[in-house]
């Protein structure tokens, strides 16, 4: 398992459009990522994948957040979905 | 059927009900889907396959993100990212795979149908979304929307909301609610059709405001087939089908006096001058910016609650003064009658209304909900005094469903505390127009509330079809208590040496021939969806005040609705020359 740590970006934190384009991003991998708020236990770590989720974690910006996968490819998966958290998709 | 020799000239079918908005036009018929119906709980049965009905759950999701998308593609700015983020609900891993989780035979309370599962698991993440408030829980209303679409998907009916289609339709409903209103096109939507209904239904709001004709309460409407042709005439509550070369002349010349109709350049006035100020009903800054270029003279009700439907808590004092300034700014210097929250019944708001009631049209709703919520009605009057202070706007206020002299009196010292000079009160419970000059005396001016009197004096549900007859504010007892509350407010005029005028807002005042009525009776100003201006204003214009007064009298002393409107209709030929 691996993991990376990522500050939000988007000034209105991971809502509506930030999150549809990130969801849709994690859904398109072939590994599962989850994605949890810094410091909460692995076992609560949601689908990255799920909109839902996404909207429920409550992230705000500024807020980090922990993006997890493993296997082939988790590496790559997780520098992708990383550069989206750090871009503000609403500026 | 007769299978005679003479099948090809088969009569044509027609459809009675009521006309609430007057206009003639043909088109084809789109029904709209029946709402979704809660899938019952309960044992699946024997060959249930937990796998197969798996599948189907996926590609219902599937199948609804597609088409949501498809939506989003027609649409563009806020509205497309909106349903592209909705899209993406419909097969959300969460929802659907929480509605599969309960598929299994060990699942708590046994398998689930696939339609039930998918219900369960919508509520239980709206639930999720709306425990975290604000934003996220307005978010749960799409989860919902989307459990609805999902459903049926799987039930293989076709998909709740309005019909999408390309060319313009007319639109045909068992009803239309309040939520449906936001997403009507007007451009696709040519007129309304409905089986149930009364005159004073959302429905009829939503056709008047739109400029739509409409018909209501007419039996049969919702079983239309889709695509049939019919002819509908919005003054004479009629929808035909496959209409004859009569009929669709009749349509085509309609379209050319509609649009000789569409001015009006106030200020209104009758055969011999005097003034009667014509003020539009508006919910939202744009609204008031519409009506102010359709030649309102001001606002004579601004439906507060209009600014703060589907929201899950109070608006804050900012966003409130941001909603009102809106308004205020489009009509400098002249008069907006503010209503201050109408809450409950039929237009529910989670922060301020309990939607247990047995009986929400005579609950706490209007300026009762003061009571259970102390403090939202203070907040909203420092609100519109704030807004008042940044804009030019001469503001009044009124409070809904007044029903004693002492609740007037109540609001007029909220009012004063906060600033706001011109206090007034909606006259829709009789009681408050049986005692109008006791009222009065607390305020400074009444607005009479035509819907909601007429329910209250009739004892007639405004949503229900088949007591259309009963709810319509011709009834002589509803004019009979629009003249004790204009008598009533020249006793308080008089014992204070102020003026007291009473005004009318409800839908009547948008129909031509009872806003003649009206004035007759001592209505001072006449407020209606800013459609309605140029009809009215083109009739009050053939009436002096005596004229008005006596067909006032006409109609007040006439034995039903019916024979008033027809006593009054036949004194005035304008109407017919207009197609009114």
């Amino acid at each position: 398992m691996i993991e990376r740590t990522v500050t939000i970006a988007s000034s209105v934190g991971l809502h509506a459009r930030p999150a549809a384009v990130f969801a849709e991003a994690a859904a398109e991998l072939d590994v599962e990522v989850t994605i949890a708020m810094e410091g909460e236990p692995v076992d609560e770590a949601m689908d990255a994948a799920s909109i839902l989720s996404l909207m429920s974690l409550g992230a705000a910006c500024g807020d980090r957040v922990v993006l997890r996968a493993e296997g082939p490819g988790a590496d790559e998966a997780l520098v992708s979905l990383a550069a989206i958290l750090e871009t503000d998709l609403d500026a | 059927m007769n299978n005679g020799v003479s099948a090809a000239v088969t009569l044509q079918q027609q459809f009675s009900g009521v006309g609430v908005a007057a206009g003639r036009v043909i088109g084809p018929v789109r029904q709209m889907p029946k709402p979704v119906q809660e899938p019952a709980a309960g044992p699946v049965p024997a060959d249930f396959s937990a796998e197969f009905e798996a599948q189907r759950i996926k590609d219902a999701g599937k199948a609804v993100r597609a088409e949501l998308q498809a939506r989003a593609a027609t649409v563009a700015g806020e509205g497309r990212e909106v349903l592209e983020a909705t899209a993406l609900m419909a097969a959300d891993p969460m929802l659907i795979k929480g509605a599969i989780k309960l598929l299994a035979a060990d699942t708590a309370g046994g398998a689930r149908s696939a339609e039930r599962a998918v219900w369960e698991s919508g509520a239980s993440v709206a639930a999720k979304l709306t425990a975290l408030g604000g934003y996220m829980a307005e978010r749960a209303t799409d989860v919902l929307d989307v459990r609805a679409r999902l459903v049926a998907d799987l039930r293989g009916l076709p998909a709740p909301g309005i019909p999408v289609a390309e060319a313009p339709f007319i639109l045909a409903a068992e009803d239309l609610a309040p939520a449906d209103t936001a997403t009507l096109d007007p451009a696709k939507v040519i007129a309304l059709v409905t089986s149930s209904g009364g005159p004073q239904s959302h429905t009829a709001i939503l056709a008047r405001a739109l400029g739509l004709p409409a018909v209501v309460a007419a039996v049969g409407v919702d079983g239309i087939a889709d695509g049939t042709e019919v002819y509908v005439d919005g003054a004479a509550g009629t929808v035909t089908v496959a209409p004859a070369a009569e009929l669709r002349q009749a349509a085509a010349a309609w379209t050319e006096r509609s649009s000789a109709l569409a001015a009006f350049a106030g200020p209104n006035t009758l055969a011999d001058g005097v003034h009667i100020p014509l003020l539009a009903n508006v919910g939202t800054g744009a609204d008031a910016a519409k009506a102010a270029a359709s030649g309102a003279e001001g606002v004579g009700l601004l439906r507060t609650e209009f600014c703060f439907l589907d929201r899950a808590e109070e608006p804050t004092v900012q966003e409130q003064i941001e909603a009102y300034g809106a308004v205020f700014a489009a009509f400098p210097g002249k008069k907006v009658v503010v209503r201050t929250l109408d809450a409950g019944a039929d237009k529910p708001l989670p922060f301020l209304t309990n939607a247990d009631e047995p009986n929400p049209a005579l609950g706490v709703r209007g300026y009762r909900t003061d009571l259970s919520s102390p403090g939202v009605l203070a907040r909203q009057l420092e609100a519109i005094a704030a807004a008042e202070a940044a804009h030019g706007a001469e503001v009044w206020v009124m409070a809904p469903m007044i029903s004693t002299a002492d609740e007037a009196a109540a609001f007029a010292g909220m009012c004063a505390a906060a600033g706001l000079r011109t206090p007034g009160v909606m006259v829709e419970v009789p009681s408050a127009a049986l005692t109008a000059a006791s009222v009065l005396r607390e305020v400074s001016f009444a607005s009479l509330g035509t819907n909601d009197l007429t329910q209250y004096a009739m004892a007639a549900d405004r949503q229900l079809g088949p007591l259309a007859s009963l709810n319509d504010p011709w009834q002589p007892a509803v004019l009979a208590l629009v003249t004790l509350t204009a008598d009533g407010a020249s006793l308080a005029s008089a014992a204070a040496g102020l003026p007291k005028p009473v005004g009318v807002c409800g839908e009547a005042a948008a129909d031509p021939a009872l806003a003649v009525v009206l004035v007759g009776l001592g209505v001072a100003t006449l407020s209606m969806s800013a459609r309605a201006l140029a009809a009215v204003s083109a009739v009050l214009a053939t009436v002096t005040l005596a004229e008005a007064q006596r067909l006032a009298a006409m109609a007040l002393a006439a034995p039903s609705a019916a024979a008033a409107r027809a006593a009054v209709r036949a004194e005035l030929p304008i109407l017919a020359e207009l197609g009114l």
